[in-house]
C-alpha cells in the first residue's frame, strides 16, 4: 500500500519553466501519502517538485521562506487556489497544477 | 533667376494664405459637428439604460463620415449604434504606457471610434522599440512616446479627442490624469505602476483592463470591474486582491534583459482593445443600480497566452474581491490624500534590483583599459545568457551564463575549482568578469572571489565597468550593440 502512487499533471509558465529545465509540462506519478501517512496536499507537492524535480539551484525563485513566493499564482485545475482550499488542498488523480510567474513587461 | 524666385515666393506666400482660410473652415466645420454632437450625446446614458437622443436634437446622431468609418462595427448585433457605436463615442479612455501594448491598444480603441483617448508615457522612441510598438517609426525616434503615438492616432482616425501625457505616471499625478477618463488601460512594464494604477482605479471607481507580456508568453485580466467602492465586496477584485505581496526584485525581468516577441505583446495588447470595448458597449463602466445593491461576489478570469504551447489561450478561474484587501476592502488604508502626500512609495513596496555598486573601484577596470591588456594572458569570463552570448562575443571569451551562479546550491561548490576554468590557466592569471552592461558582472565577481578562487587575493578577479556597452563606447565603435 505504501507504494501506491497517483497520477497528475504539473505545469509550469511565465518563465517558471526555465527552473524546471525548459519543460513546461510534467506528467508525474507522486505518493498517495506522504511520510505520516497523510493523503498528499498541494502544499506537499510544492515541497516535492523543490526537492525532486527542480535540478536548477535558484530555489528561491520558486519557493521563499516555505511558501510559493509573491508573485507566482498556484491553479488547480485552472481555479486559484485560495479558491480549492490552498496548501490543504488534497490532490487527486489526474488534477492539473498549473503554477504561472505573472509577468510585468509591456 | 531674380524673377523666378520672385514668383516662387509670391506662390508660396499665396499657399500659406490658402492654407489657413483651410483650416479655419476645418475648425469652424468642427465646432458646428461638436454642438450637433453634444446635443445628442447629452441624452445619452452610459450605464445600461437605454439611450434615447433629446427633442430636437440632430437628425443623426452620426456624422456622416462616422457612419461610413464605423459601418462594419456598428452592423455587429452586439455592437449596433444605440448601445454600441454612441457610447464609444461619449465614452473616454486612459491608455498608459505607449509601448508593445499600448500601441496597439491604442490604434484598435481609436479606430473603433472611442470619443476621448489618453496616452501616458515619459519616454522617447528608441530603434529597440519598433519591432513591437507599432505606432512609433523610425523617422520618430528621439520623439516622445505620447506624442508620437497620437500622430500616428490622427491620421488613423481624426474623429476623438487625443491627450498626450508626456510623463510617467506617479503617486502625485495619478488623480489628475485618471480621474478624467471612464476606464483604464495598464500598458506599462513593472510591478511598481502595477500597482499604483490599481490603486488609483479602486479610488476613483475605473475599471482596469491590465496586460503583461514577456519572451513568448503574455497575460490579461479584467480588475476593479464592476468599479463599486472599496468596502463593496460585489466590485471586481483588485490587482493587490490577486497578488497581495510584490514579487522579489530578483525575479522581476523586464523585455529589455528576457526579450520580447513583437506578436505575443501585440496579441495582448489587441486583447486589452476588445476587453475596453466590450466593458463600454456593454454599459459597465458605471455599475447599474441593480448590481450595486446585489452583494454577490464577483470572481474574475486570467487569460494566458503561450505561443509556443500547443493550446497557447487558456483561461484560469481567480477570486473575487479580498477580505481585507490593502485597497478595495473596508479595512482599505488607501486614501486620495495618501497618494497625494506621498505615504505609499511603491519603488520601496515592490523593492529595488541590487544592481547599485557590488565591487569597490579597486575590483573593476575600465573598457578601455581592458582593451590594453588583452595581449597578457587572462580569462575573460562573459555571463549573459548563451542566446545573448550567441549574438556577438569578444574572441577568447568563456561563457557562463549569470543564471549558473544563482541560488543557494553554489555553497556546496566552495572552495573547489569550478569545472569551466582552463586547466591550462596559470594560477595568478587575473580573470575579467563582462555582461551586457556591467551589473551581473559585479554580482558574479563577488561569488568568485567568495568562493575563494582569487587564491587569498593572489589572483586578480574584477569586472568590466559597463560591460560591453562600456566596449562600444570605448574601444569598438562596429561592436554590434542589440
Ligand atoms: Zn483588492
Amino acid at each position: 500500500m505504501a507504494s501506491e502512487t497517483i497520477p497528475i499533471t504539473v505545469e509550469f509558465t511565465g518563465g517558471l519553466e526555465m527552473l524546471f529545465a525548459d519543460q513546461r509540462k510534467h506528467s508525474l506519478s507522486v505518493p498517495a501519502k506522504d511520510e505520516r501517512g497523510q493523503a498528499v496536499t498541494v502544499g506537499w507537492l510544492v515541497h516535492y517538485l523543490c526537492v525532486e524535480v527542480m535540478k536548477d539551484p535558484r530555489k528561491e525563485m520558486f519557493v521563499l521562506d516555505g511558501h510559493v513566493r509573491p508573485g507566482i499564482l498556484v491553479l488547480i485545475n485552472d481555479a486559484d487556489w485560495e479558491l480549492e482550499g490552498e496548501a490543504s488542498y488534497a490532490l487527486q488523480a489526474r488534477d492539473n497544477i498549473l503554477f504561472v510567474s505573472t509577468l510585468h513587461g509591456g | 533667376m531674380e524673377s523666378a524666385s520672385a514668383s516662387a515666393q509670391a506662390l508660396r506666400e499665396q499657399i500659406a494664405a490658402t492654407e489657413a482660410r483651410l483650416q479655419k473652415l476645418k475648425d469652424e466645420l468642427a465646432q458646428v459637428e461638436a454642438s450637433d454632437a453634444a446635443r445628442y450625446l447629452n441624452g445619452l446614458s452610459l450605464n445600461g439604460g437605454p439611450v434615447t437622443p433629446q427633442n430636437g436634437s440632430a437628425k443623426w446622431p452620426l456624422l456622416n463620415e462616422e457612419y461610413q468609418r464605423y459601418g462594419r462595427q456598428m452592423i455587429v448585433p452586439s455592437i449596433g449604434i444605440q448601445a454600441g457605436q454612441l457610447r464609444l463615442k461619449s465614452s473616454s479612455v486612459l491608455i498608459i504606457g505607449a509601448g508593445g501594448l499600448g500601441c496597439p491598444a491604442a490604434a484598435y480603441i481609436a479606430g473603433a471610434g472611442v470619443g476621448t483617448i489618453g496616452i501616458v508615457d515619459g519616454d522617447t522612441v528608441e530603434t529597440s522599440n519598433l519591432h513591437r510598438q507599432i505606432l512609433h517609426s523610425t523617422s520618430k525616434v528621439g520623439m516622445r512616446k505620447a506624442e508620437s503615438a497620437i500622430s500616428y492616432l490622427k491620421s488613423l482616425n481624426p474623429n476623438p479627442t487625443y491627450i498626450a501625457h508626456t510623463e510617467h505616471i506617479s503617486p502625485q499625478n495619478a488623480q489628475e490624469i485618471v480621474e478624467r477618463y471612464d476606464l483604464v488601460l495598464d500598458c506599462t512594464d513593472n510591478p511598481a505602476s502595477r500597482y499604483l494604477i490599481s490603486d488609483v482605479c479602486v479610488l476613483l471607481s475605473k475599471p482596469l483592463v491590465s496586460a503583461s507580456a514577456l519572451r513568448t508568453d503574455g497575460q490579461l485580466i479584467v480588475l476593479n470591474s464592476p468599479p463599486l467602492p472599496p468596502g463593496n465586496e460585489a466590485g471586481g477584485p483588485c490587482y493587490r486582491c490577486v497578488f497581495p505581496k510584490p514579487p522579489p526584485a530578483e525575479s522581476v525581468v523586464s523585455c529589455g534583459d528576457g526579450g520580447i516577441l513583437g506578436p505575443v505583446v501585440g496579441v495582448m495588447g489587441v486583447l486589452q482593445a476588445v476587453e475596453a470595448i466590450k466593458i463600454i458597449v456593454e454599459g459597465k463602466l458605471a455599475p447599474s443600480p441593480e448590481i450595486q445593491e446585489g452583494l454577490k461576489a464577483t470572481p474574475t478570469s486570467m487569460l494566458l497566452f503561450s505561443a509556443l504551447s500547443p493550446q497557447p489561450f487558456r483561461s484560469v478561474r481567480l477570486r473575487s474581491r479580498r477580505p481585507g484587501c490593502f485597497a478595495c476592502s473596508k479595512d482599505s488604508g488607501l486614501s486620495l490624500e495618501g497618494l497625494q502626500s506621498g505615504s505609499l512609495d511603491y519603488v520601496l513596496f515592490c523593492g529595488l534590483a541590487s544592481s547599485a555598486n557590488v565591487l569597490t573601484p579597486e575590483e573593476r577596470i575600465e573598457a578601455a583599459e581592458y582593451a590594453k591588456i588583452r595581449e597578457r594572458e587572462h580569462l575573460l569570463l562573459d555571463v549573459r545568457e548563451k542566446v545573448q552570448f550567441d549574438i556577438c562575443h569578444l574572441d577568447g571569451s568563456i561563457n557562463i551564463p549569470f543564471s549558473a551562479f544563482q541560488g543557494g546550491a553554489k555553497a556546496e561548490n566552495d572552495g573547489k575549482v569550478p569545472t569551466w576554468l582552463p586547466e591550462s590557466l596559470p594560477k595568478e592569471a587575473p580573470i575579467y568578469v563582462v555582461c551586457r552592461l556591467g551589473n551581473d558582472s559585479q554580482v558574479v565577481t563577488r561569488k568568485l572571489k567568495e568562493s575563494g578562487l582569487d587564491s587569498g587575493g593572489k589572483r586578480w578577479i574584477g569586472d568590466i565597468r559597463g560591460g560591453l556597452k562600456a566596449w562600444k563606447q570605448q574601444v569598438d565603435e562596429n561592436w554590434p550593440e542589440y
